[in-house]
């Protein structure tokens, strides 16, 4: 070996050693990212497994094993048969109820905000800011101190325990925020296209209508995300204002898991709460960036 | 005329919801507050009456348990969810391969309804059949987790739950706050030889300020509201040991019915979450304007 | 003629703060008239108002003889032109520029014509089926001009549209726009704060401060007699050189002392007209400063100058020297043999000179 090739390794010895410590922290990273990833999804896939088990099988087994005999019933019994205090009609007809009560709701809620934040975006006019930060404000609190007046005002209405009556509420109280989206999406819209849709003659609606919509679809998207999962997830309104029949499914979930009546079927409770995430769950695995982008603005305010 | 006309259009449009949010927002927390100074029991009575609900409801032990648990919950809650949200954003920001799958697994259980997370947590948690079940079958025979049923212990499972449905979406809030770090800053750092773990905590996690303000209202928000998952994981057991607000407020309002304390106890939260939102929204307001 | 913008007393106030102070503008039929001064002086205010983008405060705006102040943009006869060409970002290239004619119910036929005539005319009528992101900057300003262009209006509106274009492109579009206005004959009302863009376009300029004009005039007494110092300062480049100076009358003569850091006093005799007070500003154009023998004329005067700085600049090569403690730019030829350090003979044309009052800025001669 020469002197030339000896000088050659010193500093390649050096980073040799760095290179070994470097794939060893990288493995220790993946390895730590993949715990993690095992403590959320461990949940998931208990719900998964115990609700293919039978009552016999989660008795007798672990916990984290997975199904002996795969079995379907709970399934079955969760979506028709499963008793929700002394009802037994399964899931189905809670499930339906929010559907019936989550398609106006965000539609609504989401046709409204869009031409509030274009108005309060691009038609300032005097006060309207300030109406923007009592609206704001009025995004922020706890719905417990509306709880007791709504009901009273449901009531003389008639509307308490119908679902029309839980789709009113879910509108008003979701406006904030879809206005909120849509207010920040079109203040990112220049100015100038609004005067230049002016000086073309347009009014209002037609610049809202050809202008401002056809550039509306992300934020649409985001904001039917964000409403859909707020009015499908929620459970405070649901069970403050339905009754026998009108329930939510997240009220139903709730009665299943927490009947009295005979055995514990904790197969059965799985499955039940399955299907009432479902829905949610596969708009987040279809459009999860919306989803994510309507978290973020949601907290995020700009 | 039609000129004024179409200059009236957007107020006319706006109207509805102003005056949605005037009466259903600020017209029935006008309400709520009226009914916390009378004595309203089952029916609501508009005779003001002092503060004798604030005196019963700071009398009340199972108020005091449900403050307390607030207290204990909402700071355990932030504090690991920000650390664990923050520690998540950072490692995945190191050119991690699998990036996008391991963001949908940590962010999925945001899409949940808290129901179902309290709902699958409970099974996980239940002493018979769950964890200690199953850490008892693998020969550890005298291992207990009995969390859930245990008054002292059970607050701290719906602070596990509510970590786990919420911290993924602290480290997306985080993550993106890293990533919008001006990429020059960090080559500079670089080139001048700073290691990697100093340009984290002077560069970019000082920049990021204003991220670990809005991760905190959420949070602090989340935990204030904190209901659904209470009722689906220990209904407020045992006892009235995981009681909070929330749930205080709804078992006067639906089960009780003494209305004069569930106006109280409403009134009381919103003036928690207003203590901490209300600055926050004012500066931010404030520095849009500026 | 009748003018076919008249603009009388406008005011706008955004809340307490007062943008423009009382505005008097009038153009003749077929002026190009340019709008110039700093950034943030109230100049796209004053376009908004004559849009009727803006409410103005006070005052009136009268277009083709008619009061609009209150009137909408849309009924106002005028088209405008925005920095960011504004154009739709959803639309085609073809339905950008007939929106308008769509809005106002114009029959198909003749958008398709008047569509074809303007494409052709920008050629722009390969874009047609394009969307706005897909087009480059250049394009895209074509595309707004087309927008205008089709609606053959009584006055068109400019707010810099140039400015978001690289130099090359802007001079081209410059020389294009100045065509259109030939061949048109439309008049125009064009804002800008590059004062090269206003002396070549215009013609007539009017220079606003702070929402108050300072000058209206044309290109050449704008450049050649200044109203203020804020003028000469503004419109010129390098900008006129502005040198504090004493005018002592000397017999029937008044005679100009510049001081100099380090040097005997620069002396000009029979350099003032009489009637100047003794602190004055004297204000010549670089251009107005040559080489010794270079310039002739009965006002010229030739005094011996300390170079400090050389910038050849390609056709010219700038020197500078200081005088009355400012920086005073001279233009010499290319070939100069000004060497920094050395003194150099420079002649002084001060039948071009200007004089400032140093107090409130205002022209004296
Ligand atoms: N809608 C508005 N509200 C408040 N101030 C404004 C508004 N529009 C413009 N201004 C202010 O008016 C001044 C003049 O603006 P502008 O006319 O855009 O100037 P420029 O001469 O650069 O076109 C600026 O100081 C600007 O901040
Ligand atoms: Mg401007």
């Amino acid at each position: 070996m020469t002197d030339q090739a000896f000088s050659d390794t010193l500093p390649r010895a050096g980073a040799g050693q760095s290179r070994a410590l470097r794939i060893g922290l990288r493995w220790t990273l993946y390895a730590v990212l993949i715990l993690f990833a095992l403590f959320y999804l461990m949940p998931l896939f208990v719900m998964v497994t115990t609700s293919l088990k039978s009552l016999e099988e989660i008795r007798t087994g672990s916990l984290v094993a997975l199904p002996r005999a795969v079995t379907f019933d709970a399934w079955a019994k969760a979506w028709s048969g499963a008793c929700t205090g002394i009802q037994c009609e399964g899931v189905r007809p809670y499930f339906w109820n929010s559907v019936v009560l989550a398609v106006p709701a965000v539609a609504i809620s989401t046709f409204i905000g869009a031409v509030n934040g274009y108005i309060i975006a691009h038609w300032q006019f005097r006060g309207a800011n300030l109406f923007f930060a009592l609206l704001l404000f009025g995004c922020f609190i706890p719905f417990q101190v509306v709880l007791l007046p709504m009901a009273r005002l449901l009531g003389i209405l008639g509307l308490a325990g119908t679902i029309q009556g839980l789709i009113m509420v879910h509108v008003i109280y979701g406006l904030g925020f879809t206005t909120l989206f849509f207010r920040n999406y079109y203040v990112t819209i220049p100015q100038e296209l609004v005067r230049a849709a002016k000086i073309d003659g347009a009014g209002f609606f037609r610049i809202f209508w050809s202008i401002f919509l056809p550039l509306s679809l992300p934020i649409i998207v985001v904001t039917v995300i964000w409403q859909f999962t707020q009015i499908w997830n929620d459970f405070l309104f649901g069970v403050s204002f339905s009754q026998a029949g009108s329930q939510p499914i997240t009220v139903a979930l709730n009665n299943i898991v927490n009947s009295t009546t005979g055995v514990k079927e904790y197969n059965v409770d799985m499955a039940a709460a399955i299907i009432a995430a479902l829905p949610t769950l596969l708009v987040y695995i279809i459009a999860g960036k919306y989803f994510i982008r309507g978290l973020t603005a949601g907290s995020v305010k700009g | 005329m039609s000129d004024w006309l179409g200059r009236q259009i957007p107020k006319i449009l706006l109207a509805p919801t102003f005056l949605a949010v005037l009466v259903f927002v600020y017209g029935f927390i006008a309400w709520t507050a009226w009914i916390s100074f009378t004595r309203s029991r089952l029916m609501p009575q508009y005779e003001i009456d002092g503060v004798i609900q604030y005196e019963r409801l700071f009398a009340a032990p199972r108020w005091d348990t449900a403050m307390n648990n607030l207290y204990v919950f909402g700071t355990l809650f932030i504090v690991i969810a920000m650390v664990l949200g923050l520690a998540l954003a950072i490692l995945l920001d190191q050119h991690i391969r699998a990036e996008g799958a391991l963001r949908t697994i940590y962010l999925y259980p945001m899409a949940l309804s808290m129901i179902v997370t309290g709902t699958a947590w409970k099974w996980i948690l239940n002493p018979g059949l769950g964890i200690e079940a199953m850490v008892r079958g693998w020969g550890f025979e005298s291992f207990s987790f009995g969390w859930l049923v245990d008054p002292d212990k059970a607050i701290y499972t719906i602070v596990l739950a509510a970590i786990w449905q919420s911290s993924g979406f602290v480290m997306a809030l985080f993550l993106a706050g890293l990533r919008s770090v001006d990429g020059e800053i960090i080559k500079a750092a670089q080139v001048d030889g700073i290691p990697t773990w100093r340009i984290y905590t002077a560069i970019i996690i000082p920049s990021m300020a204003p991220i670990f303000l809005s991760a905190f209202i959420v949070l602090a928000h989340l935990a204030i509201k904190s209901f659904d998952l209470v009722i689906a994981l220990t209904g407020g057991g045992p006892g009235y040991a995981t009681d909070l607000p929330a749930t205080y407020m709804y078992a006067m309002a639906f089960s009780r019915g003494d209305l004069g304390q569930a106006a109280s106890s409403a009134m009381i939260m919103m003036s928690v979450v207003f203590a901490i939102v209300v600055p926050y929204l004012y500066s931010e307001l404030r520095a849009k304007h500026d | 003629m009748a003018p076919i913008l008249e603009i009388r007393n406008v005011t706008k106030n955004f809340g307490t703060t007062e943008i423009l102070k009382g505005i008097n503008v009038a153009i003749e039929p077929g002026e190009f008239l340019v709008l110039v001064g700093p950034s943030g002086c109230g100049k796209s205010t004053l376009l908004n108002c004559i849009a009727g983008l803006e409410e103005t405060s006070g005052g009136e705006i009268l277009i083709g003889g008619r009061d609009m102040t209150h009137v909408s943009p849309k009924d106002r006869n005028i088209a405008m032109v925005f920095q960011s060409y504004a154009l739709y970002p959803t639309m085609s290239v073809a339905k950008n520029i007939t929106f308008g004619m769509k809005v106002r119910g114009v029959d198909p036929a003749t958008q398709e014509r008047k569509l074809k005539e303007v494409a052709a005319q920008l050629q722009i009528e390969h874009l047609l089926n394009r969307r706005p992101a897909q087009l480059s900057g250049g394009q895209r300003q074509r595309v707004a001009m087309g927008r205008a262009l089709v609606r053959d209006p009584a006055l068109f509106l400019f707010d810099e549209p140039l400015s978001n274009l690289d130099a090359k492109l802007r001079v081209e579009m410059r020389s294009e726009i100045k065509k259109l206005h030939a061949r048109l004959g439309t008049s125009m009302v064009y804002v800008t704060h590059d004062q090269i863009e206003a002396m070549t376009l215009a013609s007539k300029i009017v220079v606003m401060k702070g929402g108050v004009i300072q000058q209206i005039g044309t290109p050449s007494e704008i450049y050649n007699r200044p109203a203020n110092v804020f003028v000469a300062d503004f419109m010129g480049s390098p900008a006129m050189n502005l040198i504090p100076a004493k005018a002592r009358a000397n017999g029937g003569e008044t005679r100009l002392e510049i001081a100099r850091a380090g040097e005997p006093p620069l002396v000009l005799d029979h350099a003032a007209p009489a009637g100047l007070p003794e602190d004055v500003i004297l204000g010549l154009r670089p251009e107005d400063i040559a080489e010794a023998g270079f310039r002739s004329g009965q006002q010229v005067q030739t005094v011996d100058c300390r170079i400090d700085m050389v910038e050849p600049a390609g056709a010219d090569t700038f020197v500078v020297s200081e005088m009355g403690g400012k920086q005073v730019t001279a233009r010499l030829h290319a070939e100069t043999r000004a060497r920094a350090g050395e003194h150099l003979p420079l002649s002084f044309d001060l039948g071009k000179a200007s004089f400032f009052d140093p107090a409130s800025g205002d022209r004296l001669n």
